[in-house]
């Protein structure tokens, strides 16, 4: 018997390329674009990042039920991160959060740059931060900032 | 419906990092002292399925190797789902409800620590538009218990409660790996990590695996004294989008728990919460009386996480409070997937249904 | 990337973005085993040394730790040479990225004398037309082994006459 086991370094890595289909090929080209778009359902809820389908009724609802709604809104609900990980888009402290954007009847997962935890609570405005190179993709959103901040 | 109950359970010591065994000869013991418990060989076992993800591994087919540790010449009747354990019980008790087999093994496996368990659970996520965002299944979960504290009115102080509670019941489980007399206040002083979570309200990282027996009908109560019966059991799934998901509540949950009719008390309960607030929540949705049950004596996902196997060791110390005649009616919950995004519920009785 | 025409609408303007790359990465800091470990031990000395269970079981190298057939573990050492006979092998003519070695070359499965399940390994030093079954090889080994299987570089016909199908019809 060894005394320990021996180990090894390993790096799995994969460049999945992937197709977005027809709402979502809408939505980050409308992310490019500097307009954030929904999915209004047959009930007429906004759903936002959009869907598919409807999740009422299971309807194909395809790019055809796709709206524009607000680059600003409500955050719904946050979480403060103190200390971000290499994967996190903000270097500095900031808060994941649920935006719900004006107009939608859903909120959207990102991040927010508040400065510190203080300035972050559940109700306050927040608008959209763009990227400054925008590719269509999710991250054309830099992140979100509280509103009138710049 | 075929009477059909859990026979045996047996589990690995759940530790940090075993730096000295892979994920084959962890498995091994367990293998065997679960087959040894009830006296079964190798032949007698009529059906093997298997839960695990080859992200945690870091290898491209583990899951085949794994097969290694239970030994699968001449070939087997085998399955496998890309799951937590609690997912492969539930094939193999499908396929005894087919009749087509009277015994079936269900094990997991997970070692957490050969990657980084953060970086791996980022890879469940939706790779459209919330895994190139960064985020990990730790900021989801304190997005969810903000939502669920100011929705519902708890406190940071019951979520402190959960982890003393879970922590000073894996005192007495020696598998359990965090575990030790806490109180509230002195965890409260603790700084945030995620807020509004602390370290104590997130589950440890651990390498592990474990394993369960089900057998059917005159086959479970030849094998032993008090079969633990699976006289209901169900799972649900939810939108992966938490934006399309009330985080307060657990409606997968709820209606798993109705249609496994795990309604009325119980003498125990064992959840699959990884964090703190997950576990106020599913005590809610499953209206469960902490007076007369007792919840996670064994100190539950907070004590132990095996990633992909933590949901069916609930499933093994509820059924096996049953086998061991201290308890008559058990419930077991096992989630998948961030903010208990997939939930299955099991009920676990010492008569049959 | 850019393109209309997997989207499906008329409408969709000429640049929509219909795909996205995401690149994955993780790391991983792999445990070995005990048996791997064992093994991979004895390689620094230029020693294959396989396993089995018990008495009687069958012999693997490299060992995983358990016998794969009946899921006991491999507690016996068993001492094998750096011999053995191709059993089966392919041809490789096609380059892939960060390939080694030149094409054509040969990638055999070589039974060690002793043990119960064949090995993969490479064969060089041979024209590729005359390599066959039962072809007998041995180990080339780096100057300074480590204890990792990359310790031996390939292995090459040793010279001996070819070994009787009968010696490892078994084992194909």
């Amino acid at each position: 018997m060894t005394e320990h086991s021996l180990t090894a370094s390993h790096v799995v890595e994969y460049d999945y390329t992937r197709s977005l289909g027809p709402v979502l090929s809408h939505f980050v080209t409308g992310l490019r674009d500097r307009v954030v778009r929904g999915t209004r359902t047959k009930s007429g809820r906004v759903i936002v990042p959009p869907l598919e389908f409807d999740p009422d009724t299971y309807e194909d609802l395809g790019a055809d039920a796709l709206v524009d709604v607000g680059e600003a809104g409500v955050v719904t609900s946050w979480a403060w991160v103190h200390e971000p990980r290499p994967s996190h888009p903000l270097d500095q402290p900031f808060a994941w959060v649920l935006v719900q954007l004006d107009g939608a009847d859903t909120p959207l997962l990102h991040a927010l740059d508040a400065g510190g935890e203080d300035a972050v609570s559940t109700g306050m405005r927040v608008q959209v931060r763009w990227a400054q190179d925008r590719v269509g993709g999710i991250r054309d959103i830099a992140c979100f900032e509280p509103e009138g901040a710049s | 419906m075929r009477d059909v109950a859990v026979v045996a359970f047996a589990q690995a010591p759940n530790v940090r990092r075993d730096s000295d065994r892979n994920e084959v000869e962890i498995l091994m013991p367990v293998l065997h002292e679960v087959r040894e418990k009830v006296g079964l060989e190798r032949d007698d076992i009529d059906f093997v399925v298997h839960g695990s993800t080859d992200f945690q591994a870091g290898m491209p087919f583990s899951f085949v190797g794994a097969l290694d540790a239970y030994g699968a010449w001449p070939p087997i009747n085998e399955s496998h789902v890309e799951m937590d354990g609690a997912w492969a019980l539930y094939e193999a008790w499908v396929k005894l409800q087919t009749g087509e087999i009277d015994t079936a093994l269900a094990f997991a496996y997970g070692k957490g620590s050969p990657g980084d368990l953060v970086d791996v659970l980022r890879l469940q996520l939706d790779p459209y538009l919330v895994f190139p965002l960064g985020i990990d299944p730790i900021g989801m979960a304190a997005i969810q218990c903000r939502a669920y504290l100011e929705g519902v009115g708890r406190t940071e102080a019951d979520m402190a409660s959960v982890a003393v509670r879970d922590r000073r019941n894996g005192m007495t489980n020696p598998c359990a790996q965090v575990t030790g007399e806490f109180t509230v206040e002195g965890l409260l002083a603790e700084p945030m990590f995620v807020s509004p979570l602390r370290r104590h309200d997130c589950p440890p990282i651990s390498d592990g695996a474990c394993a369960v027996i089900l057998a059917a009908g005159d086959r479970a109560r030849d094998l032993v004294e008090h079969p633990a019966w699976v006289v209901g059991i169900d799972h649900r799934i939810e939108a992966p989008g938490l934006g399309m998901r009330d985080l307060t509540v657990s409606e997968s949950t709820r209606i798993a728990a109705e249609k496994a009719n795990a309604s009325g008390t119980f003498d125990v309960a064992e959840l699959h919460a990884p964090f703190t607030h997950q576990s106020l929540i599913l005590e809610d949705t499953l209206g469960i009386d902490a007076a007369v049950t007792q919840v996670n004596p064994s100190g539950g996902a907070l004590a132990a996480n095996p990633f992909m196997v933590a949901g069916l060791t609930r499933i093994g110390e509820a059924a096996q409070r049953v086998l061991d005649g201290a308890a008559g009616r058990a419930l077991a919950h096992a989630t998948s997937g961030p903010c208990l995004q997939q939930n299955l519920v099991c009920v676990l009785e010492a008569r049959e249904g | 990337m850019s393109g209309a025409t997997d989207t499906g609408d008329t409408d969709a303007p000429a640049d929509l973005v219909t795909g996205i790359v995401v690149p994955i990465h993780v790391e991983y800091e792999y445990t070995a085993g005990e048996a791997a470990s064992r093994f991979l031990s004895h390689i620094p000395e230029r020693r294959l040394v396989g396993q089995r269970h018990g008495d009687h079981g069958l012999v693997y190298v490299p060992p995983r730790g358990s016998d794969p057939a009946n899921g006991e573990p491999t507690d016996q050492d068993v001492e094998l040479t750096d011999q053995g006979t191709v059993t089966t092998f392919c041809i490789v003519n096609v380059p892939f990225a960060g390939q080694a070695v030149e094409c054509p070359y040969v990638c055999a499965q070589i039974l060690l004398d002793g043990a119960d399940i064949t090995f993969q390994a490479l064969i060089q030093e041979a024209e590729v037309s005359q390599i066959h079954p039962g072809m007998r090889v041995e180990a080339v080994w780096v100057d300074d082994p480590e204890p990792t299987l990359e310790s031996i570089r390939y292995f090459r016909p040793s010279g001996e006459p070819d070994a009787t199908p009968e010696s490892y019809k078994d084992h194909m």
